[in-house]
């Protein structure tokens, strides 16, 4: 029985184990993400004080629950899709272990149902961060292991494939760029998980009762290497897509293997230490821990993501200008594909992330800057420019690159599909821009009411404040439009799409079975080789639109970053 | 035999591409920095801080 | 479409790498320095570092200093909330608590002049988020940390609680008075 297909729109083989693998992690993410998306309304609904739609217990619940939907179910389902397709697909090998990535997945399924139910009953409603000694349900923990442990065996699974492809000469040299960051993606993922297995198993044991006391301190320093390090995961993940989409849709080659992967490997060693952004202001650490940890040792993995934020598009320029776009300095991205939702999606995704996410990122990870920061609303304004549109944007770009190639079914409605990144990214970014500014002004994060009703002290925030939630929060319902969209467009897709197969029928859409028998009739794909050489010639600037984008990122990170020093020397001094 | 011998020596792979090319050297770094720089770290941190009088 | 092909060269570490990127990651390198030794500068020039003096304790000892602070310089009781107003010596340890849902108690300080402030949390997690100041620390019980404040403003501040500490978190504040002398 042959074992792969080969897709005659993209020229991908596909193992038949990996893509159904692929298709029920991928279904399994956007399912996170359509709970994520609703209580999101919720959320955000309820900040926007002239709505205040839901009362404090209901607020709370609906907070935790879309944070770990978002933050953790989403994500990591459709990691664990990418991190397939990057081996399996990509590498043109057998899947290694099909059982026990499908015992994986059972895990992850029944760990994000556990602790859904556990948020949805009403007394685990203890925010994504469930820092102790506030206590949820033994299930809201149970669930995060089983969905951690089932996660840990898919990049098992990864690694193993790598092996596989390996002694199976599936591919010549080494690995391709796009796979090598999606293993990076999988080693941060490995020590995640495994950060969060050593303090979630203590705290499950001490919500049933076996273990008395678990140090509020010592619980924050693990928990958030489990935290932060998760959303490090997508940050490898979405740049590995960003130069995987740029390869597809123009062809680009990187710039420089050499410089890509070293940047790459910048991440294995730094980016992980971020986790403690979430402890500056807390008591008794010592500052020489915090300004290496917080500064990925001198801001190392920055410096990574910065050469990222060169070459990627440096790739897509130089392509374009090799097919003749080679006006002016920009001639090369006003002519790209702007009504290609994978183009929109990635390009949007690549400026917000790092014109708003990476900069902010850095600025309120700085020791002493954090002090301004620490736990206002600007810190969900960070994290929604990294996560819901640097990385949630990415993967939305490469689900509709997937719908054909990986469920072969056409589009539905196109023109909401070409409509969608825009939506969500205007949305987004007004909301992001807006509660940062909300945040300066020190509206908290994670609070019911700006109001302070039934408080025995009264405090009123400045107008400013409330005008700028609420402008944010205008921004959001714009945001959960296009997330909407999104959804319509995959879900439709997959249920009423043209199918591009005769034997794409409505259950091998979704659920996860592959495609008719027919269709698999490629016994062992041929090696993948090498890229095409190229002359390497390198007097000049290849991409200098690139070359100014990139100042202009300078730029605006140098007056932000100077801008916020002001604002500190300005407080108390406290020392 | 006499073949083998005289085609050229195949180039010495460099030492960062080798480790770049080893994804289980890499999965011990990736895995070691952190463990070693922010968490066991940070823990003899909080575990060092006095007792109130 | 080599991102996603191996690369053309087999030893592909020894390609040379464009003037474009070598500069750019030079620049890039430079302001991750800068903004690396900033931290330190700010040690040495800048009057924001948080101290990292801190202590282990728990419920029962640290609300029993903050008992034993209040009846030493209790000067009033607040009229809107019950809560003892505490006017400490310029200079002193002066001390607060968080507790579901207070911060307690209200203390008047004088402008200008340094206090140990003393912090620790009864039972959640708290924070103690300064307005309209803006300055925010986490607040974990278990551990009392102990800055060094000196309120360069004169006025009414509130602390507000900035991390989610139950139902009744948003009805958490407490107040810091400043007077000019």
């Amino acid at each position: 029985m042959a074992q792969f297909r080969v897709c005659p729109d993209s020229g991908f083989y596909f193992d038949r184990s990996a893509e159904s693998l692929m298709k029920v992690n991928a279904v399994a993410g956007v399912v996170s993400l359509l709970i994520a998306g609703i209580l999101a309304l919720g959320v955000i609904l309820t900040r926007w004080q002239d709505v205040h739609l839901l009362p404090a217990d209901l607020f709370y619940q609906v907070l935790t629950a879309h944070g770990i939907n978002a933050l953790i179910f989403w994500v990591i389902f459709f990691e664990i899709a990418v991190l397939y397709f990057a081996s399996s697909t990509l590498l043109r090998s057998r899947l290694a272990a099909p059982g026990w990535a499908w015992a994986g997945f059972a895990l992850m399924v029944i760990g994000a149902v556990m602790n859904n139910v556990a948020v949805m009953q009403g007394n685990s409603s203890v925010m994504m961060t469930s820092y102790v000694p506030m206590q949820a349900a033994p299930h809201f923990y149970l669930g995060l292991i089983l969905f951690a442990v089932g996660a840990l065996i898919g990049c098992f699974v990864f690694l193993g494939t790598l092996v596989l492809a390996k002694d199976d000469k599936t591919y010549d040299g080494s690995l391709p760029l796009v796979v090598f960051g999606a293993l990076t993606a999988t080693i941060i993922a490995i020590f995640t998980i495994a950060s969060g297995a050593i303090i979630l198993v203590p705290t499950f044991l001490w919500s049933v009762g076996y273990i008395n006391h678990i140090d509020a301190e010592m619980y924050r320093i693990i928990w958030w290497a489990l935290g932060h390090s998760s959303q490090q995961i997508n940050v490898a993940a979405h740049v590995s897509i960003w130069y995987l989409i740029t390869g597809i849709l123009f062809g680009a080659r990187p710039m420089s293997e050499k410089v890509s992967r070293f940047a790459f490997l910048l991440y294995i060693f730094f980016l992980q230490l971020a986790s403690a952004h979430h402890i500056l202001v807390d008591p008794g650490v010592s500052s020489e821990w915090k300004i290496f940890n917080t500064s990925y040792a001198m801001y190392l993995a920055v410096l990574a993501s910065m050469i990222h934020g060169l070459t990627v598009p440096g790739a897509m320029e130089v392509a374009q200008r090799s097919k003749g776009y080679t006006k002016g300095l920009f001639e090369w991205l006003r002519k790209a594909p702007w009504g290609n939702p994978v183009f929109s999606g990635f390009f949007f995704a690549l400026v917000i992330f790092g014109f708003i996410g990476g900069i902010t990122g850095v600025v309120m990870g700085t020791e002493q800057i954090n002090l301004i920061i620490h736990n206002t609303i600007y810190v969900p304004a960070h994290f929604h420019a990294t996560v819901a549109v640097g990385t949630t944007l990415t993967f939305m770009a490469l689900t509709y690159l997937l719908i054909p190639v990986l469920f072969r079914r056409a589009l539905f409605m196109p023109w909401m599909a070409k409509l969608q990144p825009y939506v969500f990214s205007l949305g987004m970014t007004i909301m992001i821009l807006f509660l940062l500014g909300a945040g300066t002004l020190g509206v908290s994060r994670r609070h019911w009411d700006m109001d302070f009703t039934g408080a025995m002290l009264s405090f009123d925030y400045p107008g400013t404040a409330y005008m700028m939630v609420a402008v944010g929060g205008i921004g959001g319902v714009l945001g959960v439009v296009g997330g909407a969209m999104f959804l319509i467009v995959t879900v439709g897709s997959l249920l009423f799409g043209k199918k591009l197969e005769p034997s794409a029928g409505l259950f091998q859409g979704f659920c996860g079975l592959p495609l008719a028998d027919s269709v698999y009739n490629v016994e062992q794909p041929p090696r993948l080789e090498r890229a095409e050489p190229v002359e390497h010639h390198h007097d000049g600037f290849e991409a200098p639109g690139t070359f100014v984008l990139a100042l202009a990122l300078l730029v605006c990170f140098v007056v932000y970053y100077a801008i916020n020093w002001d604002y500190l020397s300005s407080v108390w001094p406290i020392g | 035999m006499s073949e083998d011998t005289n085609l050229p020596k195949p180039e010495r792979i460099p030492f960062f591409q080798r480790m770049l090319d080893n994804p289980f050297l890499l999965l011990f770094i990736g895995v070691a920095m952190p463990t070693v720089f922010y968490t066991l770290w940070g823990v003899m941190e909080v575990a060092t801080i006095p007792i109130a009088k | 479409m080599s991102s996603f092909q191996p690369p053309a060269d087999r030893i592909w570490w020894q390609v040379p790498v464009g003037k474009q990127e070598i500069i750019w990651a030079g620049i890039a390198l430079v302001w991750c320095l800068i903004m690396f030794f900033m931290m330190p500068y700010w040690h040495v020039y800048g009057k924001q570092n948080l101290s990292t003096e801190a202590y282990q304790t728990n419920a029962e000892k640290y609300g029993a200093a903050v008992e034993a602070f209040v009846e030493e310089y209790q000067t009033g009781v607040d009229e809107q909330s019950g809560m003892p107003i505490v006017t400490p010596p310029a200079g002193s340890d002066i001390y607060m608590l968080g507790r579901l849902w207070q911060w307690y108690p209200i203390l008047n300080l004088e402008k200008g002049k340094s206090y140990r402030l003393h912090l620790s949390s009864l039972d959640w997690q708290h924070g103690f988020s300064l307005q309209p100041v803006n300055i925010n620390l986490q607040v974990v019980p278990g551990y009392e940390m102990v800055i060094n404040v000196a309120p360069d403003q004169a006025g009414e501040f509130t602390v507000i609680c900035n991390e989610f500490c139950g139902i009744g978190h948003h009805t958490m504040l407490g107040k810091i008075h400043v007077k000019e002398n």
